[in-house]
This record gives structure tokens, sequence and C-alpha cells, in this order.
């Protein structure tokens, strides 16, 4: 039946000047997602909205789970498409079109005529009062209430006809590639996909770096992280995946180091490496899953601590969350299941027994001089062995 | 140098095997169902392998069924002989150490109203006759035991059990577990009394997804899936002939010089543990010599954790598992570690090397000469 949406946005809508921009990054997203479901797509812009046509068979469910995956989208209204073959046949045309649609008939209802085509023999106005009229005929059960409908009636008049009434909620935020680039440090845990996914809402694409510790954490553990990325993509589009021995580096952090700041200066190199391939892949920024408090290594002292290394702003959006919202996200967003796949990371294989939880930065960059005769060589290996798979 | 010690996971296919079975796929691919030469052809492959294991076994070709594997063959052995034996009893009989394919179907059968008892063990991994004696009763419908434990390599007294089962009640139907030990031993399941006998092909260089079950003609026992009728009902299905062609082979290959190649492998076990005997706190588990399985040795390495041992041997081309492979991906400690009695903090800390024929001593060689290089690095680095 339906054989075309009309995507409804709408924070682009409030952009001046730059509108264009934001609507045409839009299309291109939206293309870009389509090209995944089965059928032939046309997406055009026309009258400040968005159409997205199926020019063959398709796969209505694929198709609304592919839009609903598209930031920028707050709405996605399944149309459907009809020639003007007078008033008569379309006052049937909508008469149906509600019986297929609302088998129920005790609902509320208002008629929202729109004009585009200024030749129409009737007005908005008229459409709306003749069109109310037929449908109460047809559905004695239905009423009419123009403030608060259940069921609000579009019909809008152009080369041909276009009648809707449902909105499919869309995810919200802005296009991707609107924002710039920024790099994801993920983990393979339940924070930083969510983390991502959510600066990706901004409109910001996302690049990404794990680190692993073989022979400490497994090819498993590798692949979950792929796997991870893999599902962020699917909101975020195609990501590089940086792919970091770290092992040599925490087991010199290991011998020379004070053990229970461990983690901190382990993270702190983390930083480093990520700021260091962000710098090199033009991302304005990192991101990270850390919420105040869930971990040492995430108290305000920890994150002071990890921060000072950086340059670059450090987004976290999952700052004030707790565990729980973000295991919410993480369901809606499907990487929860593969988050909590029992593979050891590299920040878990070392950890001490009571690690510090009010680092002093003084002393740990005292501490960090114990490093200085390898560490900067320690790294650059790092980089020059780092493996980049993109995924998408 | 690559090294492949985890032949108890699964095993490389036998060359002659995968020959056999690309010919099956590509030239005699026939239904043997079908009533052309097609199907004769592909029927005679069946008859070939049910007479090539019959033999093995020293049965009737008649008590041959094929399955998927050592799963699907334990879950008919137990299932198939619960339900058509409820009325006599409701009480049925195990070890602690069986793999998860027994002790998941009794589960099952636990939610279905069965009773089920589990045997402990000594810490060699093996039961004791007086507790089997003590649990047989006159509702007793079936004992299942394993041949050989899968983790530590263990063999259990199967003959002996047999004898008594019967003695203690003639109706008890005896189900053994030969995954690991068919292929490695001489198994006569009427000399042993056993009723029904599961076993794999992947374990003896045969294909994957393919093994049988023995079933004693004179035991009631109910099939677990319904379809075209073939193999009596029993096991309906289109036979896997590629895979049972190849299961079959395989077998033959195995068995062909069985005493020579079991006394190398016996050979290169000692060997193995000798060398690893050396390095400071690390011990086998389960029995020496011929008590245990020749192709699987299990250490515990204390302070080290299985998994980092597994990647460090990996990083040097040698293939193990932690505990066994088909918990290995489970966080949850081996039931089998578990009932032997190890102690708590070598649970985690615990590998198994399981040897093919195709292990040479060089490869023993060099793994135990990268045991005694990793084990001391990894001891440093640990979590304090």
């Amino acid at each position: 039946m339906f054989t075309s949406f009309l995507i409804k946005y709408s924070e682009i809508g409030v952009k001046g000047k730059n509108r264009y921009l934001f609507e045409d990054a839009l299309v291109k997203q939206i293309n870009y997602a389509l090209k995944k479901c089965d059928g032939d797509f046309r997406v055009y812009k026309t009258d400040g909205r968005i159409y997205v046509d199926a020019v063959s068979d398709f796969d209505y469910d694929e198709t609304v789970a592919a839009l609903q995956k598209v930031f920028g989208i707050s709405g996605i209204c399944p149309v459907v498409c009809v020639e003007d073959e007078g008033f008569e046949k379309l006052g049937e045309r909508v008469v149906s079109y509600l019986d297929e649609v609302y088998p129920d008939k005790h609902k509320t209802f208002k008629v929202s005529a729109r004009r585009a085509r200024k030749n129409y023999p009737y007005d908005s106005m008229e459409i709306n009062a003749e069109m109310g009229g037929i449908i109460l005929d047809a559905y004695p059960e239905m009423s009419v209430d123009v403030h608060d409908p259940e069921i609000m009636l579009h019909i809008e008049i152009r080369d041909k006809i276009y009648i809707y009434s449902k909105i499919i909620p869309g995810p919200n935020g802005m296009p991707i590639g609107t924002g710039g680039k920024a790099m994801l440090l993920l983990s393979g845990g339940i924070d930083s996909p969510v983390a991502g996914y959510m600066i990706a809402k901004r409109g910001v694409k996302i690049d990404a770096v794990y680190f692993h510790a073989p022979p400490y954490t497994s090819e498993r553990a590798k692949q979950k992280v792929i796997d991870l990325a893999k599902k962020v993509a699917q909101y975020t589009g195609p990501i590089s995946l940086h792919i970091i021995n770290f092992t040599d580096i925490q087991l010199y952090i290991y011998d020379k180091c004070p053990h229970d700041e461990l983690t901190i200066i382990m993270r702190r190199y983390m930083m480093r490496i990520a700021e260091h391939l962000a710098k090199e892949s033009e991302c304005l920024g990192l991101i990270t899953g850390e919420s105040i408090g869930q971990v040492a290594s995430q108290t305000m002292r920890s994150l002071m601590a990890t921060n000072e290394v950086c340059t670059l702003p450090v987004y976290r959006p999952l700052i004030g969350f707790d565990k729980m919202d973000i295991v919410a996200l993480s369901e809606k967003i499907d990487t929860y299941e593969t988050s909590i796949l029992p593979y050891e990371d590299c920040c878990t294989i070392f950890v001490a027994k009571h690690p510090v939880t009010k680092p002093n930065v003084k002393i740990i960059n005292r501490h960090e001089q114990n490093l200085s005769e390898k560490i900067d060589e320690l790294v650059q290996t790092a980089l020059e062995t780092e493996e980049v798979v993109v995924v998408s | 140098m690559e090294v492949y010690l985890d032949n108890s996971a699964t095993t490389r296919c036998f060359d002659e095997v995968a020959q056999l079975m690309t010919n099956i796929m590509c030239e005699d691919y026939g239904n043997p169902s079908s009533i052309h030469h097609k199907g004769v052809e592909a029927e005679r492959y069946l008859r070939y392998a049910r007479e090539t294991l019959a033999g093995i076994l020293k049965v009737n070709e008649k008590e041959i069924f094929f399955t998927s594997g050592g799963t699907e063959s334990d879950n008919i052995a137990l299932i198939g002989t619960a339900m058509a034996n409820h009325r006599a009893g409701r009480h049925l009989i195990t070890t602690q150490i069986e793999h998860p394919a027994i002790m998941k179907t009794m589960r099952y059968l636990e939610e279905q109203g069965f009773r089920v008892t589990y045997l402990p063990v000594d810490r060699q991994g093996r039961i004791r006759l007086d507790d089997l004696q003590n649990a047989i009763g006159r509702d007793t419908i079936l004992v299942s035991i394993m041949h050989t434990n899968n983790e530590i390599g263990t063999i259990e007294p199967i003959a002996e059990a047999g004898d008594l089962i019967k003695r203690m009640n003639p109706k008890t139907v005896f189900h053994v577990d030969a995954v690991q030990g068919f292929g490695k031993f001489r198994i006569y399941p009427s000399r042993m009394k056993i009723d029904l006998l599961s076993v794999s092909a992947h374990k003896i260089h045969g294909p994957k997804g393919v093994g049988f079950l023995y079933i004693n003609d004179k035991i009631k026992i109910n099939p677990i899936i319904y379809g075209g009728g073939q193999q009596k009902g029993m096991r309906p299905g289109t036979e896997n002939v590629p895979g049972i062609a190849g299961l079959a082979k395989a077998a033959e290959l195995m068995y062909k010089h069985l005493d020579k190649d079991m006394e190398r492998l016996y050979g290169l076990r000692e060997m193995f543990i000798q060398g690893v005997s050396q390095i400071d706190h690390v011990k086998v588990n389960g029995c020496m010599g011929n008590e245990s399985a020749a192709h699987i040795v299990s250490l515990s390495v204390r302070g080290v954790r299985s998994e980092v041992l597994l990647h460090a041997l990996e990083d040097k081309g040698i293939y193990v598992s932690a505990g066994s492979a088909c918990s290995a991906r489970k966080p949850q400690p081996s039931e089998t570690l578990k009932a032997i009695g190890i102690e708590k903090d070598l649970l985690d800390s615990t590998i198994r090397f399981s040897f093919s024929i195709f292990t040479t001593e060089d490869e023993i060689r060099y793994t135990v000469k990268a045991l005694h290089e990793i084990i001391p690095t990894l001891r440093r680095y640990t979590r304090h």
C-alpha cells in the first residue's frame, strides 16, 4: 500500500543559511542507509521536505528499520501516493486508506489538507471540510476533534496526491557528517559503544581505537570489539577501527611504576596514543564512555589525571549517567549482548586489588619519569604496528 | 612451526577421507533411498560403512545408527531410552564428569520427572564401583558412563561397570559415551555389556557433523526425531552419505595399526610429562601410564591463567585448550576439574594438551621448550 515515505526532521529546520548543507547530508545518509535494503529508492528534497519513493518492490519493515537509524530524522511517515483522478475518487481512496490502516474506527480525527499545486479546484479549507464529511458518512463511529485528534489525516495535493497519518519516530539528532569527526576509545565494554552512538547522533563522524594485549587478551576479544564497531556503524556509517597492540607498553609500566597506579598510567598512554591517531585522521576530539565514579579510574581525580595528557577536547557523553541508563541505551542500540561476552579486556588484566582512586597528578607525573628510557620507542612501535579495520 | 595439540577438540581430516568424501559429493552424490543406479551406488557406501564399524565393534551391522555426531548420539541414547522405559522406572545414573551433551540432557530428563544420581569420582577422575553398586535399584532404567574423560583423559572401568550393572539389574540399559575413546581403544559392546555407544567422527580424523550410535538390538528405545523412515525410523532423514563414508574410512585407518600407534602415543605422553614436570609448580591431572588415554594431558600451572598461557603458546604456533574446548567459551569452571577436587586457585590455571597420531617427537620437544620459556615470564606479570 505504502510506496513513499515523508521524512520529518526537527533541528535542521531551525538552521538558517546553512540549512541546505544539513538537508543534503541527510539525503546522503538516507541513501547510504537504504543501500542495504532490498529495492530501489529515490530520495529527493522538495518544498522543504525530504521524500523517499520506492521505485520498485521493497520490504516495508526493513526499510522503516533502516530509516529509523538515520540521525537527523525525527519522524517517518508512510505515505500512500495516488494519481489525481478527481475529488470523488480521492474521497474513495481516503475512505479505503482509513479502513486499511485503522481496523478499529472508534477514533477521533482531523483532516489537514495542504494544496501545494495551486490550480487544484478546492483550497485546503474546502478539502478539510468536504473530506471530513465524506469520512463521517463512510464511518459514522468516527468523530471530528480539531484540537487533539487521534488521527491527523494529512492530504497533500502535488502533481500526485499524498495521504498519510502515521508518524513513526526517528532517532532525532543531526545527520552524520555535519559535525566533523571524533576518535572513540572503544573497549569492548558496555559504555564506549553507547558513548560513540551519542556523539554520532549530533552529526559527528566516528573513528575508533581499540587497545589489545595479546596474549593476555584473546583474538575473540578483538573480534568482539570489531563486532561492536559494526553495530555502532549501523548508525554512524563506516568506522575506521585502529587496533593497537598495547602489551609491551603495559608490561613496561608494570615493571617500572607502582602497581596501584598502573591503570591510571596505562590510561594516560591510551589517551596519548588515541590523540595522536585522532590528529592524524583529522578528528576534532576524543570520545570516551567514562561516567563519574563508576570505577577507580573514573573518579573526578582520575579523570583529571587522564585528561591532563590531552590537548584535544575529550567528549564524555555518559559522564552523568547511571549504569542502568547506559545499559538501557546499549540495549536500544543492540550492543548490550555483544558487550557482555566474557572476554577480558586490557584494562582489567593486571588491575590491582586496590587501585588508586585519588591519584595525585604530580606524583603520577613523577612516576612516569621512570618510563623515560624506553616508553617513546614502545609507543612508536605500537603506532607503527597498528592494524586498521574499516567496518560498516 | 605449527603444532596442533588440540585433538580432543577436533582433529585434522585424513587426506584419504577428504578425497573419498569429495568423490562422493561430486560423483556418487545419489540419495540412498532412490530406486535408480545412483541411489544403489550411494547405498553401497552406507552398507560398507555399517559393515566396517560393526566389524570394529564386533556387533551386528543392524545395530549401527548414523547420527549428526556425539551430542545427538548421546541425546538419542538418554532421551530415547528414558521415554521407552519410563514405566519400568524413572531412575537414571551418570557421573559428575560427563560431557555437557550428557549433563544437560540429564538435567532435561530431571525436568521431565526422572531422578538422576551423579556418581562422584576419585582424585584421578575414576568412579568407584561401590558407589555404582549402591546406586542401582529396581527402578534404575539407565546408567551412562563415559569411556574416556575429555578434559583429563582418565579411562573409566567400563567392563567392570557393565558386569556390575547387569548383575544388579539385568533390565538396566548401559550407555557409554565413547567420543574420546573410540579409535584409541578396542571397545567391544557385547563383551563389556554395553547397550548403547556414542561415537563422533571428527575426533578420529573424520569429518564434523557425523557420528553413530550403537544400539543393542534387544533394548527398548524410542526415536527422538520423526521423518521419512530411514534407518528403520530410529533416526530418519536422508543419510549424510559423504560424512558416513568418511567416518567409516577414518575408523578403519585408526584401527589399522592401533597397537603400534598407541604405544608410540604413550611414549610421547610420557616424554611430555617428564619434560613439563621439571617446571616448578606444574601438576598433571588425572592418571599416569595406561590408566589414562594416550592422547590427553591436563596440566595445572600455578600462578598462570590458562587463557593467557593458551594465547602465549598460540604466539609460538602451538594450539591447545583451556580446560575443555566445549566449556572453554563459558566463564564457569569445569565440572570435571571440580569433581576431581582440584584446588580452587588452579581451576582457572588448567590447560589441556591433546595429541593425535600425527603428533611427532619434535613437536613435543618444541612444546616442552616453549613451556619452559613462557611459564616463568608469565608468572612475573600477575594481578596483585
